[in-house]
């Protein structure tokens, strides 16, 4: 597999251009400024990033040029908070890191935005709203703020809106606490747009988004003993379409769908999703690179995506006895399980996006190597998110790993690839050719190149 | 190239160790890796998705010395009978017991991340 017909020419026939990066240069990195999640609003005008450190960077992209119509904007800061503290559970004498896990956006209702961030035990729902304007002329105030003696005013005036520089503000406008014994790992707003689950290793709560006190459980896969534990759920997200439909996938590479309307607990699936093993390739390391680290439906709603460790499978949901398309993202790793799982590297989650027409799917690597997978022409491409590729209108060029025997020029070998450097978190703009993908604390925006 | 439908990858040997077939049966890699591992800790639970291992998963987060844990641990050691603390007992409790060495430094303080501080570098594609 991977021959030089796999890379030749790019794995579709978007020409990939370097556009931005964010983030220090400094190879020392801060723990704070690990970037845990990255997610597009749904027109694609935003871009927001959570971190380690609890912290939101919210980009926007700026107009389009007029004069320049063949450049898209560029993406610049709009908004940045500390989202989540670092908390302490007392009873257990355990940290609550304030990592954010997860941000969603919600669909734009009016002039504010809204999105949900989750660190491992409570989601805030947060107000992004613009002030380019100010009152001015109060009758009782001075224009800094102070009152005015009463008896010197002589005349009346009405104070009017006065322009002012563009300010920003993010407020949190609901917290939901303590639903959550696990650590969340997935967040995901219904189609109704009143409603969201948040998902824990053993348990789906379901939430309305203006109620805080209250929430549903609607799985819940704790055994009574504890002993008995086999599997935890690893994500879960609601159908893009059918507000009673959501999916979970499970650490033994399972995925269940299930209905809402068939029961007010959904221990029961109403689909099980399963691709079946070979029992004589069985080994020590099947269970754990078979769990399932991201799901992703389709934008149509008729696929669903999942990521393990070595792959990526498109499922169709009408089928569940096994996926319909398999890509595998680095199956040379397949040969160096046992160091991977020596310095837990086989742990990492990986997530994965699909491209607004569900035609591209695209997912992380190592060595700062991502990849994306061209549903219809099956062609694939590996490409690095570098500083040394900051050249403007120059097409990134495609890499290639050599798993074994003769090098290429120009490959690199699966033993000089840098473990420390994973893309896990990548996305895409919902209509357009433009990608943003985070290296460990860097964020990376790439476009086509257009002409 | 995108692999054939339906295999789901586990298992195959994807054109590697070709120098295997021609001495031995070929070994998979999986299993080749397993063997290096066993190799290495030879007493390695059997079973890696056992309970023990999920429940290390679902314990996570720095733990800190607690006093209470720490009687209740030196209790549990002469005496086996415990209570049980039901079905719902938290394996964590009182067998973690960190030392001074264990204890993460200080976190820094709060302050505004690197995305939005510093200055980035943006090419805009041009003409």
């Amino acid at each position: 597999w991977g021959g030089a017909a796999g890379d030749s020419g790019g794995g579709n026939d978007i020409q990939w251009c370097f556009s931005q990066v964010k983030g220090a240069v400094d190879d020392d990195v801060a723990e704070a400024d690990i970037i845990s999640t990255v997610e597009f609003n749904h027109s694609g005008e935003l871009l927001a990033t959570g971190d380690k450190g609890g912290r939101v960077v919210i980009f926007q992209q700026e107009q389009e040029n007029k004069t320049q119509s063949h450049s898209r904007g560029e993406y610049n800061v709009y908004s940045t908070f500390q989202s989540h503290e670092p908390e302490f559970d007392y009873l257990k004498s355990l940290e609550i890191e304030e990592k954010i896990n997860k941000i969603r956006w919600l669909p734009q209702k009016n002039a504010a935005q809204f999105l949900l961030s989750t660190n491992d035990k409570t989601i805030k729902l947060w107000k992004i709203s613009e002030r380019d304007k100010r009152p001015e002329g109060y009758n009782l105030k001075e224009e800094d703020g102070r009152y005015r003696d009463p008896t010197t005013v002589t005349t009346l005036r009405v104070p009017v809106f006065r322009p002012m520089d563009l300010m920003v503000e993010a407020s949190p406008r609901r917290i939901f606490a303590n639903a959550h014994t696990y650590h969340i790992n997935s967040i995901s707003i219904n189609s109704d747009y009143e409603t969201y689950l948040s998902a824990d290793d053993l348990r789906i709560n379901l939430w309305h988004l203006e109620i805080t006190d209250r929430s549903f459980n609607i799985v819940d896969i704790k055994p009574a003993n504890m002993e008995e534990l086999t599997e935890v759920i690893t994500a879960a997200e609601f159908h893009p379409n059918s507000c009673n439909t959501f999916v979970y996938s499970s650490s033994k590479g399972t995925i269940r769908l299930c209905d809402m309307r068939a029961s007010a607990l959904c221990d029961r699936h109403s689909k099980l999703f399963e691709e079946p093993e070979d029992p004589s390739n069985r080994s020590f390391f099947s269970e754990i690179i078979s769990s399932i680290s991201d799901v992703k439906f389709s934008h149509s709603g008729r696929y669903m995506m999942t990521r393990d460790y070595l792959s990526v499978k498109i499922w169709d949901l009408n089928m569940e006895n096994r996926p319909v398309e398999t890509y595998q993202v680095h199956e040379y790793l397949r040969s160096k399980l046992c160091s991977l799982y020596e310095n837990d590297c086989i742990f990492d989650k990986f997530e994965c996006c699909w491209n607004g027409s569900d035609s591209i799917v695209m997912t992380g690597s190592y060595n700062n190597f991502f990849r994306m997978f061209d549903r219809n022409t099956k062609r694939d491409i590996t490409l690095e998110a570098s500083r040394e590729n900051n050249k403007p209108r120059t097409v990134l060029k495609p890499r290639k790993v050599c798993a074994s025997g003769k090098r290429k020029k120009d490959e690199i070998s699966v033993d000089s690839l840098d473990f420390n450097k994973k893309i896990l978190h990548t996305a895409w703009h919902p209509k357009e050719n433009i990608i943003a993908v985070a290296t460990t604390n860097n964020l990376y925006i790439f476009q086509d190149k257009m002409n | 190239m995108a692999a054939a439908l339906g295999t789901g990858g586990r298992g195959q040997e994807a054109g590697q160790e070709k120098q295997a077939m021609q001495h031995k049966d070929p070994i998979a890699p999986e299993r080749a890796e397993e063997l290096k591992l066993k190799a290495k800790y030879p007493n390695l639970a059997q079973k890696p998705g056992g309970s023990d291992f999920l429940m290390k998963r679902l314990q996570k987060g720095q733990k800190y010395f607690d006093s209470g844990d720490y009687n209740m641990a030196k209790a549990k050691m002469k005496n086996k009978q415990l209570p049980s603390a039901g079905p719902d007992k938290n394996l964590v409790t009182g067998d973690h017991i960190p030392t001074p060495q264990d204890l993460p430094q200080r976190k820094s303080s709060l302050v505004t991340s690197k995305l939005a501080g510093a200055r980035s570098t943006s090419i805009l594609i041009g003409p």
